[in-house]
């Protein structure tokens, strides 16, 4: 393993040079926006005077890099700020939304890689038929359509139409595992169609680009049914292409659910972000936008050592 | 097993037709083969590429590949009928009484699996042994291929593996099940000639002690000879004739064949050593490089006269192509310089002057790749004219005219034509052309006839030697066949792992005595006759061939 180790290692501490980035990026667009906090709280109608007052109060008369630091400190230590609205911790109104917002990516991801991946795979064996066609057809419609509007489609069939879920997805944190998934049903189907569609016609094509390789020929020159060719013998070899966009797309579960979570009124952190930009509440906006990346980056890093270790030649070296 | 047993009909096909799909229609690519081979003996299919020897050899399986299809004709192996057969039926003969050795073990080895496993699916998957009992015999097999520590070897991924050694393991795969008939198809073509002649005497070996009837495809009529009883020979998909091994090399009865049997002549005598004090145009002094922290050349230093041919032999990995790149500047040197008429010239190619560049142009392997698939072939000769020479207009016309016409293309035929309209000895003869635009007293001819067939190679080699009369050029011919050695070259460079480890004329090379590698290499170059490989492992013995040899020494 003494290849792989020393690649991982520069791949961690490229995404935490890369999150280093993104956290001055976000600092400076708050910094960047007309007016600052104090005017922001103390609305059009402030004096100079008060307005001056809160300033010293908030320390926002210091240099910006002193201000930044100081707010990148208390991050790395999990302290985000006050928030502006309701004045309480940062860090104690995100941690249970965040939980949700996992809780729903979860799901979705539990529904859809399997079935991505399995229908990946049948669309490569049966490439060309029927049912190959449908599946691209099906994944294109799917990827598509807005999830907004999927939402509502589903919405329309599954809650008003048959009332089979409920179509707002309010869960408490005291709720059993059994309602909770009940309750998070749709929206999750919602993310997991979107995500299916496209890790679907990656593994498809992974497969297929596989499939005029010689050692393909030699398994089927050996006697290996089909199926056993592409799960044994193709899959293997597809699977750092695989990998990658399932991560991708992992990130993208926990990112992008700002639209389904508005749609689905679900308590999770794309509902506080929304909140939080309407009523410019700038910590909470900060705190979003930094999970959201170090999500993103996070999930890069684990698509990058996935490939890593997918490489037999990288796992076993000479 | 009983005489007759041993020839009784194993695999007779009757009126064979495949079609091949392209342009939207399906094309006749064999037209109506006959064969037939008896359990224990090994036909050789010989023929140029575009022969159908390969798509004959699937089609032995019921196998054909993508976009082709059998037309007419039956395949009868052990008296089943494999074009009527049903897909579970012809997947039941595969790996286990038929089986396959591609050219290419690297490629034909799924990477993402240990040797063993790939080696036992085929006995588990048609339940001849259990995993354990089939390891065993995978080890076995090893041993008898003669696979350095057989215990060991089939638990390592291809990667893990050298060539060589790849290839004797895909027998020895192909060997699991004990099939009745083994697909041999140009098993040897992708390995270096020392290795080569291991792969061959294993492969010899093993089907002799298990009687497997085989069919031995190949482009090289000195490997056919060690290896089949009987040759069948082949063109365009039409059989051209078939006779014992023996009698086919002495008296080959079609013209075609003894075309083929001729190619090996072409021979053009040395020419006399330069005068005393003549300065070498080209002269590598003590020239090392490395590729990144991989030292790669190591002190090579050698030099080429004007008019004159060098050839630079080596396995793959030796340095040869290396050297060419240090020559040209693309790889400046670590160390050592390159002289130019006695100048030295700069490491770098970007700080060399447009006429030190045009000095020295190159040919390359590929000429596939080589040449610029979107530009017409007058364009694609008349860019150095214009870039070296400032020609323009008609004077560019006229003078590409004259490059066409010394390649021996008609220039109103080929003038306005894309490389992909070109065979591919023609899209050679336009890479030499390119290079003459140039007006250079030096070119480098990397691999140049390798990618051809033998006809065709023969042409190639004769254009370059009448162009070096003509023009008194310099050639640095690089190369790993050794009968283009003996054909073209004055002086001969063999390289060893990024080392020179013996130069001097070609007579005085090709007479012995020789440094032990040069020695190991000249042994190993296959002849045309079928007692070549016997005599030589009698002479040598098995630890002095291939691998074994290199072993030894080190």
């Amino acid at each position: 393993m003494g290849g792989v180790l020393p690649l991982i290692g520069k791949r961690l501490l490229l995404g935490l040079v890369t999150l280093l980035v993104v956290s001055i990026i976000i600092f400076g667009a708050v910094e960047l926006l007309p007016g600052d906090i104090a005017q922001q709280i103390l609305g059009q109608s402030a004096t100079e005077e008060t307005v001056a007052a809160l300033r010293e109060e908030l320390g926002l008369n210091r240099p910006s890099y002193v201000r930044y630091f100081e707010w990148l400190g208390g991050a790395v230590q999990g302290d985000f700020g006050v928030s502006l609205a309701n004045e309480r911790s940062v860090a104690e109104q995100l941690g249970p939304r965040f939980a949700n917002t996992l809780f729903l990516a979860g799901l979705a991801a539990l529904i859809s890689v399997p079935l991505a991946i399995g229908l990946g795979v049948l669309a490569a064996l049966y490439r060309n038929s029927v049912f190959d066609r449908v599946a691209n057809a099906l994944s294109l419609v799917a990827i598509s359509s807005p999830e907004f509007f999927l939402g509502y489609i589903l919405i329309v069939f599954f809650a008003v139409q048959n009332q089979m879920f409920p179509a707002i997805s309010n869960v408490t944190p005291n709720m059993e595992m059994g309602e909770r998934i009940y309750r998070t049903m749709l929206p999750a189907i919602t993310m997991a169609l979107v995500v299916t569609a496209y890790m679907m016609r990656m593994t498809r094509a992974a497969i297929i680009n596989l499939l005029a390789s010689p050692y393909i020929e030699m398994a089927r020159l050996k006697g290996v049914p089909n199926g056993k060719v592409i799960t044994r013998h193709a899959l293997p070899n597809a699977l750092a292409p695989i990998i990658n966009v399932v991560a991708l797309n992992l990130a993208y579960l926990i990112t992008g659910v700002v639209l389904v979570e508005v749609v689905f009124v679900y308590p999770g952190v794309g509902q506080l972000l929304v909140d939080s930009v309407t009523k410019r509440d700038f910590p909470v906006v900060q705190a979003c936008c930094l999970i959201f990346a170090a999500t993103f980056i996070l999930f890069n890093l684990i698509a990058d050592v996935g490939a890593i270790l997918s490489n037999p030649r990288l796992r076993h070296p000479k | 097993m009983s005489e007759d047993d041993k020839k009784s009909v194993l695999l007779e096909i009757k009126d064979l037709k495949i079609e091949g799909y392209s342009d939207e229609n399906w094309i006749e690519i064999v037209h109506g083969i006959d064969l037939t081979l008896h359990r224990g003996e090994v036909m050789g299919l010989i023929g140029e590429s575009g022969a159908g020897k390969s798509t004959i050899g699937l089609a032995a399986m019921g196998f054909t590949r993508d976009g082709c299809r059998i037309s007419n004709g039956t395949v009868l192996f052990d008296g089943m009928d494999l074009t009527t057969a049903t897909r579970s039926e012809r997947r039941a003969l595969r790996g286990s009484r038929i089986a396959y050795v591609a050219q290419s073990a690297a490629a034909s080895f799924n990477p993402a699996h240990k040797l063993i496993d790939q080696h036992t699916e085929s006995s588990l998957l048609h339940k001849v042994s259990s995993k354990a009992d089939s390891q065993e015999d995978a080890i076995e097999l090893y041993r008898r291929l003669r696979l350095p520590n057989p215990e060991e070897i089939g638990f390592r991924y291809p990667h893990q593996v050298s060539g060589g050694q790849l290839q004797r393991a895909m027998t020895a795969m192909a060997m699991s099940c004990r099939p009745d008939l083994i697909i041999f198809d140009e098993p040897t073509t992708a390995l270096d000639v020392t290795t080569q002649i291991e792969v061959l005497a294993a492969i010899r070996d093993i089907v002799d002690q298990f009687n497997t009837a085989a069919l031995y495809i190949t482009h090289d009529l000195a490997v056919v000879a060690q290896m089949a009883d009987r040759i069948k020979v082949l063109l365009k998909g039409d059989e051209v004739e078939e006779a014992d091994t023996r009698k086919m090399l002495a008296d080959p009865e079609e013209d075609y064949t003894k075309s083929l049997w001729a190619v090996r002549s072409f021979k053009r005598d040395q020419k006399s050593e330069p005068a005393a004090g003549e300065t070498p145009l080209i002269s590598v002094k003590n020239v090392s490089a490395s590729y990144g922290p991989v030292k790669v050349l190591d002190g090579v230093s050698f030099d080429i006269y004007r008019g004159r041919t060098v050839a630079v032999v080596g396995e793959s990995g030796s340095g040869k192509s290396t050297t060419a790149r240090c020559i040209t500047g693309l790889l400046p040197p670590t160390q050592g310089e390159i002289l130019y008429d006695g100048k030295p010239m700069p490491p770098n190619y970007k700080n060399r002057s447009k006429d030190q560049l045009r000095q020295c142009q190159m040919i390359y392997q590929m000429a596939d790749t080589a040449l610029n698939p979107k530009k017409r072939i007058g364009e694609i000769i008349g860019r150095p004219l214009q870039f070296y020479s400032g020609l323009r207009g008609a004077d560019l016309k006229k003078r590409v005219d004259q490059l066409l016409d010394q390649i021996e293309m008609e220039p109103s035929l080929y003038y306005h034509r894309l490389p992909s309209e070109l065979s591919g000895g023609q899209k050679q003869r336009v890479g030499i052309a390119r290079s003459l635009a140039a007006d250079p007293a030096f070119i480098i001819c990397d691999e140049v006839t390798s990618a051809l067939d033998q006809l065709v190679a023969e042409g190639i080699l004769r254009l370059l030697d009448r162009l070096q009369k003509e023009l008194n050029l310099a050639y640095m011919f690089i190369t790993h066949d050794l009968a283009t050695v003996r054909s073209i070259a004055d002086v001969v460079v063999v390289m060893k792992e990024g080392k020179v480890v013996e130069m001097g004329p070609k007579e005085a090379m090709f007479q012995p005595p020789h440094h032990e590698y040069t020695d190991l290499l000249l042994s190993s170059v296959p002849e045309m006759d079928p007692d070549w490989l016997s005599n030589l492992l009698d002479q040598r013995g098995l630890d002095n061939i291939g691998e074994a040899a290199h072993q030894k020494k080190t």
